[in-house]
């Protein structure tokens, strides 16, 4: 045998254990991303066509008095799509999840010394990435399309935050789904099942002053309503500050809660696999 | 088997000698998986195995009689209801991430990430043994040298034969020098020549390697042709273990077929066609 020298990794020190191994499963996702960037654009193009579509199809909405937005109705419509795309884009991971159970990966994974927070950090971390850079491209076609963000690199920085909240809090959610039913029909059933309704009931499409009293209470209540706020908000002119931390701060919660509750039900799962 | 203490409880820690000559040792092993209603299938019935360090040993048995199970549990990837098992002396259950260093496993189904190439994969798996990046580059190219892979080293793993992912499987198992190597179900679905190459690859890893291998095979030839020695097991429980000559020569049997008849009470062939629910 050749004398390769294996540092052993000691109990005492596991947080450079979950770092590094985060670190390496993290560039296996990315690695994989990176080699189809066309899944991305994929993901991208059904919110687009609601971009395009409503854009074009309500624009003359915005001339309603009292609808008292500064702009088009596109650039309206743009931090609804954002939070559409975060999403459609993630409740795949649990997909993906499913996938490496069926075959044999993760199991491989489990075997090993590698820490178990890390191969969901490393799902967390790919979510992040790539719903900012769907983000930024629906950012770059609602712009050639027309709409203009008063807000600058500022605001736009704050809704790719947001809508890696919301991305997260998903991702998370698809994931549990995923190794608690283990059957891919019932990921796409639940996550299908939420999607319009989280949708319509915000204001996303319309200002919520419009809405009937028992809508506008659901979606003051709506974590996806949040994300449309604060994009809108921070894209605005005048971004309310105060209004934008509560919500961002409601659904970081939200999205810790979720990836705390996956990473739990993924420890459970792995002692019994 | 002495050193393996504590019949019932799953959680006994104690007393797991590291001077036996035992790599592994498994006592009382019971599993129950829930299945439909309140029933609960019982994957192992007090299962009980001792494996010689530096030796073959294979789990024989048809679908379903709690190999892949006994598997999982000496892996860490389940924990047994009742009973204890041990790796080197490490404690399984209580110690699972002292065992994961000193153990390698190559499951049944392949786990190489398809859409990484084969040296990427290798690299990985050498990261989350903790090895240095530089280290982890070498022992890949090491491995991929001795699996005939270096050519295929920079293709993704989803263009492989079933071979040379099987060989990959094997390569990944090996990256941080386990003293113990599980393999579940090695050769299923690969053609005769790579079968072939795969028995040669197993036999030289106990006498070249010197590593305890466990595979778990419902081939009866290749456990007779591989193993030191065996374990035949049926409805969870260990029947009849020992080298297959003597299992055989006490029997006066012509073959491990006519042992497992006689210690299981029906054909193999037959039992091999009764698929149980036993896990996943």
């Amino acid at each position: 045998m050749t004398a390769i020298d294996y540092p052993a990794r000691t109990p005492l020190a596991p947080a450079s254990g979950v770092l590094s191994d985060t670190w390496y499963l993290t560039g296996r996702k990315l690695r994989a991303l990176a080699r189809q960037p066309m899944v991305l654009a994929m993901g991208v193009i059904q919110p687009v066509i609601w971009l395009f579509l409503f854009g074009e199809m309500f624009h003359k909405i915005i001339d309603i008095p009292g609808f008292g937005f500064q702009g088009s109705y596109l650039a309206y419509l743009i931090p609804g799509i954002v939070a559409m795309n975060a999403m459609s884009g993630n409740m795949w991971a649990g997909m993906a999840m499913i996938e490496e159970i069926d075959r044999g990966t993760l199991n491989r994974f489990l075997v090993t010394p590698a820490s178990r927070l890390a191969i969901m950090n490393a799902s967390v971390v790919e979510q992040a990435v790539s719903t900012t850079i769907q983000t930024l491209i629906i950012v770059l076609l609602g712009y050639a399309g027309g709409a203009r963000y008063p807000g600058g690199a500022l605001g736009i920085v704050i809704l790719v935050i947001a809508s890696v909240e919301v991305g997260v809090l998903w991702g998370a959610l698809s994931n549990m789904t995923g190794m608690l039913v283990q059957v891919r029909e019932a990921i796409i059933g639940v996550y299908t099942f939420f999607m319009l309704p989280l949708m319509f009931l915000s204001s996303a499409f319309i200002q919520p002053g419009f809405l009937p009293g028992w809508m506008q209470a659901i979606a003051s209540r709506n974590p996806l309503n949040w994300e449309v706020q604060i994009g809108r908000s921070a894209l605005s002119a005048d971004p309310d500050w105060a209004a934008i931390a509560l919500r961002a701060g409601g659904l970081l919660a939200l999205a810790v809660i979720a990836v705390a509750i996956s990473v739990t039900t993924f420890r459970k799962y792995a002692r019994n696999v | 088997m002495q050193s393996v203490s504590g019949g019932t409880t799953p959680r006994s820690a104690s007393s797991v000698g590291t001077t036996s000559a035992s790599a592994i040792e498994a006592r009382g092993l019971v599993k129950t998986y829930p299945a439909s209603g309140k029933t609960r299938v019982r994957a192992l019935d007090g299962l009980t195995l001792s494996v010689r360090r530096g030796s073959i040993f294979a789990l024989v048995g048809p679908n379903g009689a709690g190999k892949t199970t006994t598997v999982k549990i000496l892996t860490t990837l389940a924990t047994p209801d009742e009973g204890a098992a041990a790796i080197e002396g490490i404690d399984v259950i209580a110690a699972p991430g002292r065992a994961r260093r000193v153990i390698g496993v190559v499951g049944q189904r392949s786990g190489a990430d398809q859409a990484a190439t084969g040296r990427e994969n290798l690299i990985l798996q050498g990261h989350l043994y903790g090895l240095p990046t530089k280290a982890a580059k070498a022992r890949a190219d090491e491995l991929l040298d001795r699996f005939q892979l270096t050519e295929a080293g920079g293709r993704f793993v989803r263009t492989y034969s079933g071979g040379m992912q099987r060989r990959l499987d094997v390569a990944l198992g090996l990256v941080h020098k386990p003293r113990v190597l599980f393999l579940d179900e090695p050769t299923t679905g690969l053609d005769p020549e790579s079968r072939a190459a795969m028995w040669d690859e197993i036999t030289g890893l106990a006498t070249g390697d010197e590593v305890t291998v466990l595979l778990t095979t419902h081939y009866l030839d290749e456990a007779d042709k591989l193993a030191g020695s065996l374990a035949i097991v049926d409805k969870g429980r260990v029947v009849a273990e020992g080298e297959p000559d003597r299992l055989k020569n006490e029997l006066g049997a012509e073959s491990l077929d006519e042992v497992y008849l006689h210690y299981a009470g029906r054909r193999y062939s037959d039992a091999t066609r009764v698929t149980e629910v036993a896990g996943r």
